[in-house]
């Protein structure tokens, strides 16, 4: 633990009691230690959590926190790589898929059904025990039952199909399925709220305040501090891959949640005086999004990040720039590059070689006439090359012989090696290892110096440190605008959760 | 599945005309199929009869066959480009052999439901596309016909050539047949578990996956059931023709995936309908009649097919945006 938080300490003994009725001999589920790596990225480091039954545990932390791949360990689609795992009194190995243990069962956050089956093929899909004859009728009649249970006037009828209702009721039907199991002991909740309206995000938490008193278990993931906070018998907060606070809900305020996730800042990276003599250049583009403190207006040799929960519009706002919807592009959009974030399916082609994937936005200036011209790339390739420090591959290679790393490295080297004044970036350093990063914040930085402008997604917030001017977005809106010495973790999150 | 319970999730829209649009879109492979042979009776009165019936709508039923095995390649979002050169395979192994050695044959056709089964298993283990992969297939099969049987000959067992000419009383025998097909169909990709499997793994192979549903084995199934399919396209083909050859069917692989996209299928997302699929194809092998019965001559009968099948698919399109366009906005 590297920080010491009144708020951590006065915390710890409450882990180890038991809980105040006292029915709570052996823990339903026990995890000790649990680590799990994503090729670079470490995303838990030594998780313990142990789950009484009869217990609502709210989860709460920023993006990356670690909080999903927590709960896809905990439902078994991910095997920890080292850990106790003790579900019950049956201890299951790491390193080994087994799928779901017995009476565990999660809504995942993106939902998990077929968009093109009907409520009642989606609750065949999800219970195996709903087979052989009329096992439509049984089907219906449980998710009616269910739906009237926990949603009251919800509208779904069991012949709908997925695809035809809102985005609202789908939520409400994955939740309903999951809680029609059999024999269930602890229920996940990774934010089921983000899609529904207050009345049934209302039904929902009473219900699971009911199931609560009938002794199931329900973890609560949710961005809604509020909602945590009138549910949840106890709050853990989760920080870079670790539980670092796990607290009664008694007396417990916004405030303290929102102190809990944040990080102690380490020292600035970039100096003041070096961002205020960026910053200085001809305005380039400006895009209408609601909120207070909007439009978005960036300059040339400006480095302009935005902030706040992940997909609260920062995505859409760099694809309407990209459509030329932007001020001061008169819609000409061949002045933009684009750094995806999302490398398998918008970023590398996968079948082609570094040099073809670096040289892919550039095609227009490699031209000799009608055709490319070798030499003019091989010129482009081998100055790249040497800029971002590729190994452990020759240019000519497939792509996917690079690590993630690197093949973001040559997604970065494909903008900034393009023509493009202005670079826009949608969170392209998720997982992504710290040498890395290092190397393309300076590429960055030098590029910005030598008067380009960057539009820069990010959920790290460390990352904002390298910004000269930041937005923040909450629910398709820009809520703040932090400059300079106001670009904090702590102000991020403030206006990322106020409501 | 009514349209009006489709209209019901999503309240604030039109219904009224939303159940319009969506009733026609379900209602268009059935409209196509009824006016082709509408023109066809017109200019013909002879063709309405039982007779004429049972003789336009002769060769539909190897398609039919072909077309519903193709429907369940696309449930699972991928495509049976050797269907065609499968269903000649068939026809040339029954040729050859299915009146002198019914089991050998009979052990063949399995082996071969057995290379679908392999071939689906294949592409969900190796994430390989199934385009490239039934390319190649059939080029495999086409290969193993001409070497079978390099010009064309056979003869089909007299009992399967009396089958398929057999006359019911009332009722053409390829609509009883096409009628038993869409029913039976209807109800294993509609109604029962392997369907909605089957389905599922076409509109989010994902949430399958995080259900414990093993992906390997309901595509390899899914394919079995194809080739299945396969196997009874070719065998009823040959008792149609009465005699094989390694070509006489490479006209069903684009043939088939036009008639599961007429009969409302869609190349991703899981959509398919058995029914639609059976008129699908019914309504394809109408054209080529109605183009007869049109005396334009054979040069121009492709394209004219050709042009025949944009139409309707652009119809198609058409309803499907104007209901796409009242949707919500998700």
């Amino acid at each position: 633990m590297t920080h010491s938080d009144s708020f951590v300490e006065g915390a710890m003994p409450d882990v180890k009691a038991p809980s105040a009725d006292g029915h709570a001999a052996t823990p339903v589920v026990a995890l000790t230690g649990i680590t799990r790596r994503f090729g670079a990225v470490q995303a838990l480091c030594g998780v313990d959590l142990v789950i009484r039954p009869g217990e609502c545990i709210g989860l709460v932390g920023h993006n990356g926190a670690g909080k999903s791949t927590l709960m896809f360990v905990l439902a078994g689609v991910l095997a920890p790589d080292s850990g106790e795992f003790r579900v019950g009194d049956q201890v299951r190995p790491a390193r080994t898929h087994l799928g779901p243990p017995p009476g565990v069962r999660c809504v995942f956050q993106e939902l998990s059904l077929c968009p093109n089956l009907t409520v009642v093929e989606n609750a065949r899909i999800f219970h195996h025990a709903l087979t052989g004859r009329g096992w439509r009728q049984r089907a219906a009649a449980l998710m009616v039952r269910q739906l009237d249970e926990i949603f009251p006037g919800h509208g779904i009828r069991p012949s709908d199909q997925l695809g035809d209702l809102a985005i609202g009721r789908r939520q409400m039907v994955e939740i309903v399925r999951a809680f029609a199991s059999e024999g269930l002991k602890v229920m996940i909740l990774d934010e089921p709220t983000s899609a529904l309206d207050d009345k049934a995000t209302q039904q929902l938490l009473e219900y699971v305040r009911r199931r609560v008193a009938g002794g199931l278990s329900v973890i609560l993931i949710s961005h809604r501090l509020r909602e945590v906070l009138q549910v949840a018998d106890r709050v853990l907060v989760m920080r870079d891959g670790q539980v670092v606070a796990d607290r009664l809900n008694q007396n417990l305020t916004h405030t303290d949640l929102v102190a809990a996730m944040g990080h102690v800042a380490p020292a600035q990276e970039v100096s003041a005086a070096a961002k205020a003599e960026a910053g200085a250049g001809e305005q380039c583009l400006t895009l209408s999004v609601p909120g207070p403190a909007a439009p978005l207006v960036a300059h040339f040799g400006e480095i302009v990040g935005l902030a706040g929960l992940s997909g609260q519009g920062q995505t859409r706002a760099l694809l309407a720039l990209m459509r030329g919807r932007g001020g001061g592009l008169g819609g000409d959009v061949n002045r933009l590059a684009f750094v995806a974030g999302d490398r398998q399916s918008d970023g590398v082609f996968p079948l082609w070689s570094i040099a073809r994937n670096l040289t892919a936005r550039s095609l227009r200036a490699l031209r000799r006439g009608p055709l490319l011209d070798p030499a003019l790339t091989a010129r482009m390739v081998e100055a790249w090359r040497k800029r971002i420090d590729i190994r452990g591959a020759t240019m000519d290679r497939g792509i996917l012989n690079l690590s993630g790393g690197n093949q973001q490295k040559v997604l970065f080297a494909r903008a900034l090696a393009s023509d493009a004044r202005i670079v826009l970036m949608d969170d392209p350093m998720r997982g992504v290892d710290v040498g890395t990063k290092t190397e393309v914040y300076r590429l960055i930085r030098e590029e910005a110096r030598a008067g380009r402008c960057f539009i820069w997604y990010t959920t790290e917030t460390d990352e904002l440190k390298n910004c000269d001017r930041v937005y923040v977005f909450r629910a398709g809106a820009i809520v703040a605008e932090l400059c300079g010495d106001d670009i904090n973790e702590a102000n991020v999150l403030e206006a990322s959760f106020h409501s | 599945m009514s349209a009006s319970s489709t209209a019901a999730g999503s309240p604030g829209r039109s219904i009224s005309a939303l159940v319009s649009v969506a009733l026609l879109r379900r209602l268009l492979p059935a409209a196509s199929f009824v006016i082709l042979l509408g023109a066809i009776i017109s200019i013909n009165p002879r063709a309405g009869t039982y007779m004429g019936l049972t003789l336009i709508l002769n060769l539909a039923v190897p398609l039919v066959l072909a077309t519903l095995s193709q429907m369940l390649v696309i449930a699972v979002n991928d495509n049976d480009l050797s269907i065609g050169a499968f269903v000649g395979f068939i026809a040339c192994a029954g040729s050859l052999w299915l009146q002198s050695s019914p089991w050998m044959t009979i052990g063949i056709f399995v082996l071969s439901i057995a290379v679908y089964a392999l071939l689906g298993w294949l592409i969900q283990a190796y994430r390989l596309p199934s385009l490239a992969m039934t390319l190649g297939m059939s080029f495999v099969w086409y290969g193993f016909a001409v070497v079978m049987l390099p010009a064309p000959g056979g003869q089909a067992p007299a009992w399967l050539h009396h089958a398929m000419t057999w006359r019911p009383a009332f009722i053409p025998l390829p609509l009883l047949i096409s009628l038993v097909l869409a029913v039976v169909m209807h109800m294993l990709v509609m109604h029962s578990s392997f369907g909605v499997l089957a389905r599922g793994l076409g509109g989010n192979g994902r949430a399958l996956a995080r259900a414990s549903w093993s992906l390997l084995a309901i595509r390899a199934g899914t394919y079995a059931a194809a080739g299945l399919l396969g196997v009874l396209s070719g065998v009823s083909l040959l008792g149609l023709a009465t005699s094989g050859d390694a070509n006489m069917a490479g006209r069903y692989t684009l043939l088939s995936i036009a008639g599961v996209i007429l009969g409302g299928g869609e190349f991703v997302g899981g959509k398919v309908s058995a029914v639609g699929a059976v008129f699908g194809a019914l309504t394809l092998s109408l054209v080529t009649v109605l183009l007869t019965f049109l005396s334009i001559s054979t040069d121009w009968q492709i394209g004219s097919q050709g042009v025949i099948l944009i139409l309707v698919l652009a119809l198609r399109a058409l309803l499907q945006r104007n209901s796409d366009a009242e949707g919500p906005v998700a």
